[in-house]
């Protein structure tokens, strides 16, 4: 008998992907960066580096430090702003035939609506991530998404501004993740991603001096895995709309935790740093899972985690 | 560029704490351009977690590369234990390298491990029949740290030397040797070292109205000019990626703090 391939094709609300396996915002670049080592046609989605209003210069050098595991980064969400990323960045991104989605962060509400009414009739976006974690600027970020209220009203804000599909970005800088999850379904959220870094620090003790230029800075990477797993699987319980995991997936078993434990999708992304083909390798691995337990679906093994 | 699996062909002590990585790469090999550099996977495991990156030093015939380093922490340590024979995930080339102008005389100033892509250039100059024509002054802390230096001899180039200490050439900075030099040969200057030698050869350069390439260093995760986190500042302001837009600056670009 001809053994069919495993369907590893999921649904985000609306959104239709081929596989579960998304690219984190801010660590693909605006996937040009990639197409060199990566089929990124073979990608599930490709959700692009944060983008605001205007062009942003980002945090002053040193913005990276390696920690045990893990990678601590303090960007500052430079970008080139919503339309250079139209005009330079959105024609390449265009030509693929995976859909892109666009990472937004405004410093205030209206700046969340005005993004997102400027992105709601271009061509080429597939959905929008609403960027309420970022833990390295001062205004906007993870202001937002500590407060269950705030994210609530950048959450409506933004659905009333566009018809695409909105995926909320989660902090884990909070006390109660799942609060704040559900008040941005209630909201009108058609899913929620986490989670975004930890916030760190760390020290050179030889100066004396903290090792990023910020001082503080977000902790991704291998390190975070067990938190990010644990909110998800929290999360997943709690909320009716889909979960999309994201935190130190670094190999096809890593993204297999997390759909375990209840996500739809996962995001891959300081593993795009360590090893470029990470994405391709976690889909062919997810692949030969699905086969290797007989099932025919991905969607079977969502939240299917024994306890 | 590309992401392969290289071979170790050797990996020899240089000088204390710096070792040469000879590498066959024939892919990297073929495609590389002096200043450029490539991310090296260490190890199998997550700690330590990112590449590293490392100039490409030197390349021999169509397959093989050097890598010259010196040892400064967890990752380097690691490489020092790899054997012939072993394989390397590497990615490169990668970067904007040196741009050669053969119609000028050239002169290279290396600090310490500022020699590692340098050497690669005097390569390039000499197969071009003009090492003769070419200076470089190498400056080390001490005598035992001057790399390269009966090498570049080899190849024709023209060496000089400093040590901070004294014990090999003059005593002092490699930038006391670089008044003479461009006064009298109003040379195109390629340089790499430590950031403060780098301003210097900067600023006498732009003092002496000098073309001047400098090579620059930066913490990388990605190396691909995706995660933003090696910038360094421009005079317009800019915060540019050493990755992409680098390693190798206009020396008169760069905003020198």
């Amino acid at each position: 008998m001809k053994k069919t391939n495993p369907d590893l094709s999921v649904r985000i609300g609306l959104l239709r992907l081929q596989n579960p396996v998304l690219t984190a915002s801010g660590t693909f670049g605006y996937g040009q960066e990639y197409a060199g080592l990566v089929d990124l046609n073979r990608l599930g989605g490709i959700i692009v580096k944060g983008l605001s209003l205007n062009p942003r210069p980002g945090n002053m050098p040193p913005r990276t430090v390696e920690t045990p595991c893990g990678l601590l980064n303090a960007i500052g969400l430079q970008n080139v702003g919503v339309e250079n990323f139209i005009a330079d960045k959105l024609p390449f991104l265009r030509k693929l035939s995976v859909p892109v989605i666009v990472n937004i962060l405004g410093q205030d509400i209206k700046e969340y609506r005005k993004l997102a009414e400027r992105l709601s009739n271009v061509e080429g976006i597939a959905a929008l991530e609403v960027n309420i974690s970022c833990p390295n600027v001062k205004k906007g970020g993870v202001v937002f998404g500590t407060d269950y209220k705030a994210a609530a009203r950048v959450t409506r804000a933004v659905r009333a501004a566009v018809r695409l599909p909105i995926i909320i970005k989660l902090s884990p800088n909070v006390t109660d993740i799942v609060s704040i999850a559900r008040a941005v379904e209630e909201a009108g959220a058609d899913a929620v991603s986490l989670i975004n870094t930890l916030t760190g620090m760390a020290i050179d003790v030889e100066a004396r001096r903290p090792k990023l230029h910020n001082v503080t800075g977000g902790l991704s990477g291998p390190a975070i895995k067990p938190v990010a797993l644990r909110m998800v699987w929290q999360v997943a319980g709690a909320v009716n709309i889909p979960v999309i995991g994201c935190g130190g997936i670094m190999t096809a078993a890593d993204a297999l935790e997390f759909l375990l434990a209840g996500a739809s999708a996962v995001q891959v992304g300081t593993a795009n740093f360590v090893n470029p083909r990470a994405t391709m390798e976690i889909i062919s691995g997810i692949e030969e899972y699905l086969a290797r337990h007989d099932l025919k679906d991905i969607k079977s093994l969502v939240g299917s985690l024994i306890l | 560029m590309e992401q392969g699996t290289a071979t170790v062909l050797e990996n020899r002590l240089a000088a204390p704490g710096v070792y040469r990585l000879r590498i066959e790469a024939p892919a990297l090999a073929g495609a590389a351009g002096p200043g450029q550099f490539l991310m090296l996977r260490i190890g199998q495991t997550l700690d330590p977690l990112l590449r590293r990156p490392f100039s490409i030093h030197a390349v021999h015939g169509s397959r093989t590369v050097d890598i010259l380093y010196r040892v400064v922490g967890k990752g380097t340590n690691i490489l020092t234990t790899l054997r012939s024979g072993e394989g390397l995930d590497i990615v490169g080339p990668l970067g904007c390298g040196f741009s050669w102008r053969e119609e000028s005389p050239s002169l290279l100033v290396a600090g310490g491990m500022g020699i590692a892509p340098l050497f690669f250039l005097a390569q390039i100059i000499a197969k071009n029949g003009v090492g003769d024509k070419t200076s470089a002054l190498i400056g080390a802390r001490n005598k035992t740290e001057l790399l390269c230096v009966e090498e570049l001899k080899a190849m024709g180039l023209q060496v000089q030397v400093t040590t901070e200490d004294g014990s090999a050439g003059k005593r002092g900075l490699v930038t006391g040797l670089l008044t003479n030099r461009v006064a009298a040969l109003r040379p195109v200057i390629y340089s790499c070292g430590p950031y403060p030698m780098l301003h210097a050869v900067a600023s006498l350069a732009m003092q002496y109205g000098l073309s001047c390439q400098v090579s620059l260093e930066s913490f990388m995760a990605c190396g691909l000019g995706a995660c933003l986190g090696c910038v360094a500042e421009m005079k317009n302001g800019d915060l540019v990626r050493v990755c992409k837009e680098g390693p190798v600056f206009d020396a008169y670009e760069v905003a020198w703090k």
